[in-house]
């Protein structure tokens, strides 16, 4: 398993692609990480959206531009900024308290690298075939747009009437009550 | 040979025990969503590296991370609402003190 990984390592260091893939990468992870260690809320907030941003970019090198566009759209800008909306109309200077619970916090620890570690080990011993060469089509958005209007029309129906009902419960919630 | 996909599923990986963590740990409500985006973008990721480099590649897996996407623009909206609905009744905006319906 092992020399599989250190044999995927060397390949994966020879391609520029995988170049362009391993600085997304890091700015994915960094930024997650800094999310973790941040004790400023509205930081949090601004070191997750240079996730969302990089993984746009992981996208668009797996050649599905319009996940990346619709990525940076709702992702980096509308969630982003709701997130920071839902700060400022709540406790704005919020910080992060060191946990009370050493215990709980340890355990947490534990259990997400276990999980990390048997992924890595079912990633690393899994057999996956030879993929087919991918045809992207030459417009991926109009690919997107027929396939979601010909195979996939009742979902796209049923998404468009589910955001109606969350926007309007949304608002019904978060309305302010006349007293 | 797992070469070609596996650094992707790896990334996801990574991305999604640091959300599992952080929704977890954390005490700002906010934060606790924000861990859950980032797991959700985990698996899109996972979704469309397979859509370009699994064993049937096809546009498909791209679309069902567009219809994931949406579903987490909703559940990210009605979140803050009942956020900020708490915030306005009780003042809490931490995860440890949402305890009114605890038995």
């Amino acid at each position: 398993m092992w020399s599989n990984f250190v044999d995927n390592l060397s390949s994966f260091a020879s391609s520029g692609s995988n170049w362009v893939f391993f600085v997304f990468a890091l700015m994915a992870i960094s930024g997650a990480i800094f999310m973790i260690s941040y004790t400023k809320v509205v930081h949090m907030v601004v070191s997750l959206a240079l996730t969302f941003i990089s993984l746009a970019g992981l996208y668009i090198l797996l050649e599905a531009e319009f996940v990346a566009i619709v990525q940076v759209l709702i992702y980096a800008g509308a969630i982003s900024i709701l997130m920071i909306f839902g700060i400022m109309l709540t406790k704005h200077r919020a910080e992060e308290v060191e946990s009370q619970r050493p215990l709980h916090n340890i355990l947490l620890i534990i259990g997400s690298v276990a999980l990390l570690g048997v992924l890595f080990y079912a990633i690393q011993t899994a057999n996956f075939p030879a993929a087919a060469p991918f045809d992207a089509g030459v417009d991926n958005t109009a690919e997107i747009g027929k396939l979601l209007f010909n195979a996939h029309v009742i979902p796209f129906e049923l998404m468009s009437v589910l955001l109606t009902v969350a926007l309007i419960g949304a608002i019904v919630i978060a309305k302010r009550e006349e007293e | 040979m797992g070469g070609v996909v596996a650094p992707y599923l790896m990334l996801g990986a990574i991305l999604f025990c640091i959300g599992i963590y952080g929704a977890l740990s954390k005490k700002n409500a906010v934060i606790v969503l924000l861990s859950i985006e980032l797991m959700l973008n985990a698996v899109n990721l996972n979704l469309v590296a397979f859509s370009k480099l699994g064993v049937h590649p096809s546009i498909t897996g791209q679309v069902f991370s567009l219809f994931n996407i949406a579903v987490a623009a909703a559940e990210v909206s009605v979140g803050i609402a009942i956020l900020i609905a708490l915030f306005r009744n009780s003042g809490k905006t931490e995860v440890q003190e949402m305890d009114s319906m605890k038995h």
